[in-house]
């Protein structure tokens, strides 16, 4: 780890609880014109043509993610998303991997809670190869013994190492207390008891489930036309089957809070997560909670929490809170991490903001002053061809219309004071859910921890 | 990821499109200017050539304390403005300490460049600190230090290799700082530090975007210009180097929260000005190959066919102002013992020192390199960090822009040579992360 950045690091933080749901920042107003392309077969994606650089970026999500595992088989969505790319067609694992490598392709899968998603990027030269592998991938994959064993160990190394990692505790607590009767609460990447479980049979159905047209959305950005897209959009995709054949999930509502769940871990820094019901994307106060959200705990280093907990009492190094929506619900989570002597006094500092908002709202100064950061933000959000496919197939499973980006900044100055004050009110007066993994007995009694020490043997 | 991050430390553009333009003032600042006009934004990045092996023995992470202390405010703009000004424009900004560079940063739209630049030239010289901000800050950092360290055995380990490699050059001490002397930083020894390395002489200032270089130069001689140079900062950093190695030695780490141990290793290997292109070269394309995907070398070896490993990779650390790292790293199955694992990782190392790397490897590791530094054109960020870093350890912008051919030009050969020569027992530490079982762990979730 060469860089130390302070800033940097709260953003990772709060994407180790972003990433498990699906969240995307906002757009690029001046990237440019968003097509949309119909394929010749019926195929729909939105396209960004710039020819500056010459590569593609391509990004696509199949709705149902790990919502689909079985109820004893969480990690199934994650684990077929891990081995798409692990041999496909006529082309076992190590040749799939040499034919992507020899030609810089890059080619990822993952799965999240609402979807199984994918990134393509390549060089245009290697276009053709590069779709040709996709089609592959998501058409034919083979789910051979050697790299599903080798992916299967892979996925409970990781599991093993979280399994005292404060921030992968917490938020699987988190979910697991927000959702407890609901797909949502278990964990997306499975359990050290699930994976062992999950068969050849569990992924090959999953994908044969949730991989079709009906419910793939695509978004392209780069140095690519329409026709040729929507050619190379039937070569990959036009023979998946018309119609998934998803579960049906829930709606659901996050658990009422109060409620506070603790871990016991040796740890020096007790980290604590924090959140509760939100608002779905399509609620008519998302625009206003967001806001309100981002003058509370949001990305910048002038946000209530970021000046309260970490500039005028120096209690953690990281706080942020952000509002996360899923197709089926909505929840604001925040995270915060202090030595453990100093985590009540924190969290009661985190819960005093909260409340505040709850009660007052935002100023009107601090209202105009997220607005213009919303605004001008936008296009730096999304600078490169892969963050803006990215946010393009967010958009799309949203529900927002593709001239989205136009709409936004009058969507936003809209907001008054009212609507944000009626926002908060309804996001933050209900109490917190809570979650510490930290040293229990010195959390509870307030007494210093003792000092961390390392236990490192040179030998 | 590893593997990436070193690459990329100095890797650069292959077109011409984007070729950066440089120029200095008379006060010694140089300027480099990257065009990228596809979105009206800017990106500003200010370098200053000096890390933690720049500090006073005893001060080990008051480079990166004095970072945090850049947002303090000056006596023009109190704490908080530049960042408020920031946020309220829409940019964002960071900033970042490592071993030989600690830079600054903001995204802005374009129109606002020449607010950011006022600011930025503003703090180069007129912080002001004071202990009411300043011992917080602190507290705050023993925090960062408890998030990345004491919480987490693996950076631990990463500590006592690097400390163990080192035996003279303060590359041995981390960037973060020793915890006992992080909580005796002060403001008088962060100030000494900053009245010390802060100046325009001692920086590099990369404005990437939709700009033009002519403009940059106007807005730089009017912000920065002014500034006065510090004649007491000499042209090249003397630091104490290393002796010749002379054994191997390991490294382990005990916790209670060991639930996956791993091993790595590093080796001592040149790197920056200081070695020689065709060498810095071969070491990116050995790294690559030997562990930079899953069609490498060790991942083939260790995880694929011999079922020992779940993970292996290679990274090579090429932007370094001294004698830098050649990392490999290796995360057991179940049941395998580090004997084994270490000895079928010797033997894929020795394989490459012995016999060389096959053609194909050899063109995909180069493949994957050269197609690097075109998707890095996508990125203004990224580019402008790449640059930035080359120039603050002594490359050239033309180092930059002229490595993919001199990727190209690598032969199977060089790769050999260079695995020869340097990845050799005697130059490495090995560090090894396992369970502490005489300290149960507190966990029951």
């Amino acid at each position: 780890m060469r860089l130390v950045s302070p800033r940097l690091v709260r953003l990772a933080l709060a994407c180790t609880m972003a990433l498990a749901a699906a969240v995307v920042s906002d757009g690029a107003e001046a990237m440019t014109k968003i097509q949309r392309v119909v394929s010749p077969g019926g195929l729909q994606a939105w396209l960004v043509q710039d020819a500056t650089v010459p590569l593609v970026a391509m990004a696509f999500a199949f709705r149902g993610g790990a919502t689909q595992d079985p109820a004893d088989k969480p990690g199934v969505a994650s684990m077929t998303a891990n081995l798409l790319d692990e041999g496909a067609g006529d082309l076992d694992s190590k040749a799939f991997h040499a034919r992507l490598e020899r030609n810089a392709i890059e080619m990822n899968f993952s799965a999240s809670r609402d979807r199984l998603q994918g990134q393509l990027r390549m060089l245009n030269e290697h276009r053709d190869e590069a779709f040709g592998l996709l089609k592959l991938a998501v058409t034919a994959p083979r789910f051979d013994a050697e790299p599903v064993e080798r992916i299967r160990a892979q996925m409970l190394s990781g599991l093993r190492r979280e399994s005292t990692e404060p921030n992968a505790l917490a938020g699987r607590a988190f979910w697991a207390a927000a959702f407890p009767d609901h797909p949502y609460g278990r964990p997306p990447g499975g359990t050290l008891e699930s994976l062992p479980k999950v068969t050849v049979a569990d992924l090959s159905g999953y994908a044969k489930n949730v991989l079709a047209r009906d419910n793939l959305t695509i978004a392209v950005v780069g140095d690519i036309d329409a026709a040729t897209l929507g050619r190379l959009l039937d070569d990959t995709f036009g023979s998946l089957p018309a119609k998934a054949k998803l579960t049906p999930v829930a709606d659901v509502a996050a658990v009422a809070p109060p409620k506070q769940v603790s871990v016991a871990l040796d740890v020096p820094q007790t980290v604590m997560l924090f959140g509760g019901p939100g608002l779905k994307r399509n609620d008519p106060d998302f625009m206003a909670a967001y806001i309100a959200n981002h003058i509370l705990g949001g990305g910048s280093m002038s946000s209530r929490l970021y000046y309260e907990v970490r500039e005028k009492k120096g209690l953690a190094y990281s706080v942020s809170q952000s509002l996360i929506w899923l197709d089926h619900t909505g929840v604001f989570a925040g995270s915060t991490a202090t030595r453990a002597d100093r985590a009540a006094a924190t969290l009661a500092t985190v819960e005093a903001e909260i409340r505040r908002m709850a009660e007052q709202g935002p100023t009107a100064e601090e209202l105009d002053k997220a607005k213009s950061y919303l605004n001008g933000s936008q296009m730096l959000a999304l600078d490169t061809s892969t963050k803006l496919a990215g946010a393009l197939v967010q958009y799309q499973l949203d529900g927002l219309g593709i001239d989205y980006l136009e709409k936004r900044p009058g969507i936003i100055n809209a907001v008054t004071l009212e609507d944000t004050r009626r926002a908060a009110k309804r996001l933050w007066s209900h109490g917190l859910i809570t979650v510490t993994v930290g040293r229990a007995q010195a959390a509870s009694t307030g007494q210093p921890a003792p000092a961390p020490a390392p236990k490192a043997h040179a030998d | 990821m590893l593997a990436l991050a070193a690459v990329l430390a100095y890797a650069g553009p292959a077109r011409a499109g984007t070729a950066p333009t440089s120029f200095t003032l008379d006060n010694g600042l140089q300027v480099v200017v990257i065009p990228d006009h596809r979105t009206p934004v800017v990106t500003q990045m200010i370098w200053y050539k000096v890390g933690s092996a720049d500090e006073t023995p005893g001060q080990s992470g008051l480079a990166h304390f004095l970072e945090h202390l850049m947002f303090k405010g000056t006596a023009r703009h109190p704490e908080g403005e530049f960042s408020k000004t920031v946020s309220r424009i829409g940019g964002n900004e960071n900033a970042f300490t490592s071993y030989d560079y600690t830079g600054y940063f903001q995204r802005v739209p374009r129109d606002q460049l020449a607010t950011v630049m006022g600011f930025e030239a503003d703090r180069m010289t007129g912080l002001v600190l004071k202990d009411e901000n300043v011992l917080p800050e602190r507290d705050v950092v023993l925090e960062e230090y408890n998030m990345r360290v004491a919480n987490n055995p693996a950076a631990r380990l990463g500590e006592q290799v690097a400390a163990a490699l080192y035996l003279n050059h303060p590359y041995g001490r981390p960037v973060i700082g020793w915890r006992h002397e992080i909580e005796k930083l002060d403001r008088e020894a962060a100030l000494a530090f900053y009245r010390r390395f802060y100046a325009p002489n001692n920086a590099t200032l990369v404005i990437a975007g939709d700009v033009e270089a002519a403009e940059v130069r106007d807005l730089a001689q009017k912000t920065f210009g002014p500034i006065a140079t510090q004649p007491a900062i000499a042209a090249k950093r003397i630091r104490p180097q290393e002796p010749e190695p002379a054994g191997p030695r390991t490294v382990t780490v005990a916790d209670g929260k060991v639930e996956q141990p791993s091993m790595m290793r590093q080796y001592l290997v040149p790197a920056g000005p200081a070695a020689a292109k065709t060498e810095r070269a071969a070491l990116d394309v050995l790294a690559q190959a030997l562990g930079g995907g899953s069609n490498s070398l060790l991942y083939r070896a260790l995880v694929v066919d011999q079922g020992l490993a779940v993970s292996a990779y290679a990274w090579y650390q090429g932007a370094a102002v001294d004698a830098s790292q050649f990392g490999v790293s290796a995360t057991p199955k179940p049941g395998v013992d580090f004997p084994s694992l270490e000895a079928a990782l010797d033997k894929v190392i020795a394989g490459v020192a012995d016999n060389g790397i096959a053609a194909s490897d050899l063109e995909d590791a180069k493949t994957q390199l050269v197609a690097e530094t075109i998707y890095a054109q996508d990125s203004q960020a990224k580019l402008a960090r790449w640059y930035g870093a080359a120039l603050t350890v002594g490359l050239s912008i033309d180092d930059v822009r002229q490595l993919p051919n001199t990727i190209r030009a690598v032969t199977a050969e060089d790769v050999q040579a260079v695995a020869r020569k340097y990845l050799t027992k005697i130059r490495s530490v090995t560090g090894y992360l396992v369970k502490d079982s005489s300290v149960p762990a507190e966990k029951r979730s």
